[in-house]
């Protein structure tokens, strides 16, 4: 769970960069961009690191269906009056909600960007590359969208605020200085990738 | 018929006796001891070391205890600290002083050759526990630390912050659970103890009650050791936990063992005050916050003002005052008695004004907060949560109460009873502590009953018993004892009274604080046996107990409980009562010295007294085991 | 002060349990938690009715026997107190109390409140000891431990083994009773040499006895009644991980 987690958080890192590119100037934008995305899906190297990164997701995704059988294996009948709630955060005990948004959101996610650029039919641009800028941009136009994906965003959010600390738990850093520093750069990973994930949309929906 | 006692005590300089027995003590062989069972009932301090050590060396064990697990038994609240003598402050401690500190403490009422032992042992019980990995606190060089305690000059007690009863319990239960692991023990939680089943002369098992289900078991072995702690909760009131009982020793003793010096009760002088009608237990402090703390009271009756408004020169250190140079480490009769004092005399402190003040604002202010915090931290925040008082702001109440039976099963020089097979082995027992025990001897003796002295002689008695078989349950004498237990459960349940049983003991707590607690009197003692036969009696016709036999039952449970406590109750006032003498814990009132001492006589009581049942509750037959003093002169306890 | 009560009972393992109403009309607010029931107990065998079981013993918070889901809160509303230290100031006249046993799979219930909290023991039968028997040991002061090491390991040994942990886990883990052994056997120096085989060994029996899995929420240490940090149970899986690492 942690180490899948914590590759997924390095890749939510460089996804970002990527997408950081939308925020350019129109026209250099969509070059800059197209080009970027061509180079990343023909690149063999970044094909493997894309396999292993779906296959890091699914296993991410059963780690947390197996541990939420055993939890629920684990605890008895339910309690009447239940306020067990009060000594933690809630969203320390809700990640496998917050993390069945994210892959439902992920799910979406491949089939409005992933796929059509993958095996759609997608205009080029003017260097011959695939224009998923285009794609980007108009998606990015329709309200419902952009809250779609902030509910997404703030989603992943909560979950990287429980998940980065808890990774290196789970891998046994025990220290205490260690694990305040720990805390408190998850705290900022998980702000400052939440800040970065919902400009863009809000950018986009704002600017054009 | 009365009869003169012996302990079999060996030969020897009284340094040499335990190597001697050592020495010479029969062996049974690897091979033989897998064969050979041992019942151990109760799993604190004394019965888990026991237990384990026996398995270690073979045995096949089968442990019984009343809570749902080892780890609970009451030597877990001993908080203070253990005693042992390593001189490791270099300030002129040895074997010898300890011994003599410990008899001296004891009021010369205990034999020399086993209070010898105790000292002797102690050094290499701190080995054990700390290979065991007891988290002792140590100087910031990493050597062991140690803090001084009630009653003696030196500084040889050792600790774990306040919760060295627990640290060392959970280091034994550990070492029981690793044998129950390897297959050596049986663990039988959740089980109570009814009878103990004597074959031919020699103890061979024990009928339990399994308190989940009300099942009544046999279990047969090829020796008992009865460790199931003390019985200071016959007050009702006490520091002891709720199901600590004497009904193991009782029914032995009902079976031919003799108890002796059932009356001394240790009164622990730092426990928290009663507040109300319905409260169930004492709160312990431990002792050890009077190496800091200062006692007093005001010097008016009633003064009603908060302890802040109170200006030091209208305050009494009455300790400090009477004993100066033990003040407020004097021992723990001493202290309780000389509270009593104050709040008979209309000082006392607190709604109910039976408490006196322990303060540490002086200390506070000598070696800072954080000091006292670290080294009482956990009982400043327990005082607040039971009190709701912040105690490094105003002083703490405090107030006497039951704490330890010095009485028990009498045991000799082995630990075992008169009944040959039968061992009584910690608190159970009334061997070491003479008329009063000192604080931290007690996590001491039932570690050194159970590590080192129960393996020897246990194993001593058990060399000539590689021929017998195991112990046959079906036989005549199972069947009776099985019997009679059932059929006083029976009794209880169809007596549909309308008095609970706890009513019962409330009742018969309060005759004996009275009447045989602090401070006994003829007049006293003759008027508590009256209230407790009437009592008895009214406890056979009108106890209420719901529920049935075979079930949980915690009702019928403490019903058990309380009928031995009421039979016991009274032998604790005859023994009180033919005791003419005071000593240690013992105050007569009719004996004291001119200001106000126990006044000893040893040329008439230097003897242990042993009661053997006679059939009935009030004729008890006492028996006399001669204390002779070969290598110290007995002395007027001083703490002056 | 005048507390109604709602107090889950239950025959045994294998019926059903239900909650049932009780009023108190006199408690006390000096009274302890366990001194109502007390009262309540004595109410109902007065009324020829069974008591109402619960488990407890010392009543000053160090023996672990009590514990009961207090308003849905492990031990009550008091953070770091046992069931036996709260007392009835913390509630106010008229107050409505659920009182249930901890409901969890691998503490079936007794009776009532009582629980079988076996598991624990097994727990440290796994391996929570210093292998060494009685009549080994070296002189005391020829192991040094440091001041620090010291002080944490008795942080770590405090557990009093009431099942709190447990019970308050969404995932009714027993990671922080595990961890507070493991890491108080690693702290020391008489415990460092056996780790390896102590930590597969308790972890292993943890898992086979179904406990659940730690996700790192951290409501154990506040329910604990002696604060055990749950840095406790990274330092287990340090230790796990390394005992794998070494195999």
């Amino acid at each position: 769970m942690a180490l899948t987690g914590l590759f997924l958080s390095l890749f939510l890192v460089i996804h970002l960069l990527g997408n950081f590119q939308l925020l350019l100037p129109e026209e250099q934008a969509k070059e800059q961009y197209n080009l970027y995305s061509n180079l990343l899906s023909n690149n063999p190297i970044i094909k493997l690191i894309a396999y292993v990164l779906y296959a890091t997701i699914l296993l991410h995704t059963i780690d947390a269906i197996n541990l939420t059988i055993k939890a629920k294996k684990a605890n008895g009948l339910s309690y009447v009056k239940d306020n067990r709630n009060r000594a933690s955060k809630w969203y320390a005990r809700q990640m496998m909600l917050l993390g069945t948004v994210v892959f439902a959101f992920l799910v979406i996610h491949f089939k409005d960007f992933w796929y059509p650029y993958k095996f759609g039919e997608l205009p080029m641009d003017d260097n011959g590359n695939k224009d998923l800028y285009t794609l980007v941009m108009i998606s990015f136009q329709e309200l419902w969208y952009v809250i779609l994906y902030a509910v997404a965003i703030l989603g992943l959010g909560f979950h990287l605020l429980h998940g980065f600390f808890s990774a290196f738990r789970s891998l046994g850093v025990y220290h205490p200085k260690y694990n305040r520093i720990i805390k408190s750069v998850g705290v900022a990973f998980a702000v400052s990738m939440s800040i970065g994930y919902l400009i863009i949309p809000f950018y986009i929906y704002f600017n054009f | 018929m009365a009869k003169e006692i012996y302990a079999n005590i060996p030969e020897g300089d009284l340094k040499d006796k335990w190597s001697n027995y050592k020495a010479q003590a029969k062996l049974v062989s690897p091979n033989n001891r897998k064969k050979m069972e041992i019942i151990v009932v109760g799993t604190g301090l004394a019965g888990a070391s026991a237990a384990a050590s026996l398995a270690e060396m073979g045995y096949q064990i089968k442990a019984f205890c009343f809570q749902d697990s080892a780890r609970r038994a009451h030597s877990v609240a001993a908080q203070g600290g253990v005693n042992a003598m390593k001189n490791y402050q270099n300030d002129g401690d040895s074997v010898y002083r300890m011994f003599y500190d410990t008899l001296k403490g004891g009021d010369f009422r205990s034999r020399e050759a086993n209070t010898y032992r105790l000292a002797e042992c102690s050094a290499s019980l701190i080995d054990q526990a700390v290979a065991q990995g007891v988290p002792f606190g140590r100087e910031y060089s990493g050597y062991l630390k140690n803090r001084s305690f009630g009653g003696v000059q030196v500084s040889r007690t050792f600790y774990a912050r306040g919760q060295t009863g627990q640290q060392l319990l959970l280091g034994s239960y550990q070492a029981l659970m690793r044998q129950k692991e390897n297959g050596k023990v049986s663990m039988y939680t959740r089980h109570e103890m009814l009878e103990l089943v004597v074959v031919d002369g020699k103890a061979k098992g024990i009928i339990a009650r399994n308190l989940d289900t009300g099942k009544i078991e046999r279990h047969g072995a090829h020796a008992v050791v009865l460790a199931t702690g003390g019985f200071g909760k016959i007050y009702y009131l006490s520091t002891l936990a709720m199901g600590c009982n004497a009904s193991a020793i009782w029914r032995a003793h009902k079976k031919g063992s003799w108890m002796a010096n059932p009356s001394w009760t240790q009164i622990h002088p730092t426990s928290l005050p009663q507040s109300g009608p319905y409260q169930s237990k004492l709160t312990l402090m431990s002792e050890s916050l009077r190496n800091d703390g200062r006692i007093w009271v005001p010097k008016a009756q009633d003064d009603q003002r908060p302890p802040h408004e109170i200006p030091e020169e209208e305050r009494d250190y009455y300790l400090e005052r009477k004993y100066p140079s033990f003040g407020n480490l004097a021992p723990r009769d001493i202290a309780s008695r000389a509270a009593k004092e104050q709040i008979d005399a209309g000082k006392g402190v607190g709604a109910l004004k039976n408490a006196v003040y322990l303060d540490f604002k002086d200390a506070i202010k000598e070696c800072g907060k954080e000091t006292i915090a670290e080294r009482y931290g956990n009982l400043f925040s327990m005082y607040e949560k039971i009190t709701g008082i912040n105690a490094y702001k105003e002083p703490m109440k405090i107030s006497p109460s039951a704490h330890f039976s010095m009485g028990g099963l009498w045991v000799d020089y082995d630990l075992m009873t008169n009944i040959p097979g039968l061992f009584a082995i910690g608190e159970a027992n009334f061997s070491d502590h003479g008329a009063n025990r000192l604080g931290a001897n007690s996590l001491l003796q039932a570690c050194v009953d159970g590590y080192y002295i129960a393996p020897y002689t246990l194993q001593n008695y058990l060399s000539d018993q590689i021929q017998v078989a195991k112990t046959d349950v079906s036989t005549e004498e199972f069947y009776q004892a099985e019997k009679q237990a059932l059929q006083q459960l029976e009794e209880f349940v169809s007596c549909k009274g309308n008095k609970t049983s706890e009513e019962f003991h409330r009742e018969l707590g309060k005759i004996l604080y009275d009447k045989c607690g602090l401070s006994r009197s003829d007049e006293g003692l003759q008027e508590a046996i009256k209230k407790i036969q009437q009592l008895r009696e009214e406890f056979k016709e009108n106890l209420l107990v719901p529920g049935d036999v075979e079930d949980i039952n915690s009702e019928l449970e403490k019903a058990g409980r309380v009928s031995d406590y009421m039979e016991l109750a009274e032998l604790m006032c005859l023994d009180a009562l033919t005791r003419e003498e005071s000593c240690g814990a013992h105050f007569r009132k009719e004996f004291q010295t001119e200001d106000g001492e126990a006044l000893r006589n040893d040329e008439k009581f230097s003897f242990t007294s042993a009661w053997e049942w006679s059939g009935n509750p009030q004729n008890p037959i006492l028996n006399k085991e001669p204390l002779t003093f070969e290598f110290v002169q007995p002395t007027q306890r001083s703490y002056k | 002060m005048k507390i109604h009560l709602k107090i889950w009972r239950q025959k045994n393992q294998h019926t059903k349990g239900e909650m049932q109403d009780y009023t108190l009309t006199e408690v006390d607010e000096e009274m302890s938690f366990l001194e109502m029931l007390d009262m309540l107990n004595l109410e109902l065998a007065k009324k020829g009715e069974c008591p109402v079981e619960f488990d407890h013993d010392c009543r000053e918070g160090i023996c672990g026997q009590c514990g009961v889901m207090i308003n849905g809160i492990a031990h009550g509303p008091l953070k770091n107190t046992t069931t036996c230290q709260l007392h009835m100031r913390s509630f106010k006249d008229g107050d409505t109390i659920y009182i249930e046993p901890f409901k969890v799979k691998s503490f079936p219930v007794i009776r009532d409140l009582k629980v079988d909290r076996s598991g624990l023991d097994e727990i440290i039968a796994a391996g929570g000891y210093v292998s060494v028997n009685t009549g080994q040991a070296p002189e005391a002061n020829s192991i040094l431990v440091s001041h620090e090491e010291a002080e944490s390991a008795f942080d770590a040994a405090a557990c009093i083994g009431c099942g709190a942990c447990v019970a308050t886990c969404k995932n009714a883990s027993a990671a922080l009773f595990t961890g507070a052994k493991i890491a108080q056997f690693a702290r020391l120096p008489q415990g460092k040499k056996e780790s390896a085989e102590r930590t597969l060994s308790m972890v292993e029996r943890m898992e086979e006895l179904s406990f659940g899995h730690c996700t790192n929420t951290e409501a154990c240490q506040v329910e604990c009644p002696q604060d055990i940090s749950v840095l406790t149970i990274a330092e287990m899986i340090y230790e796990y991980n390394k005992a794998k690492l070494k195999k």
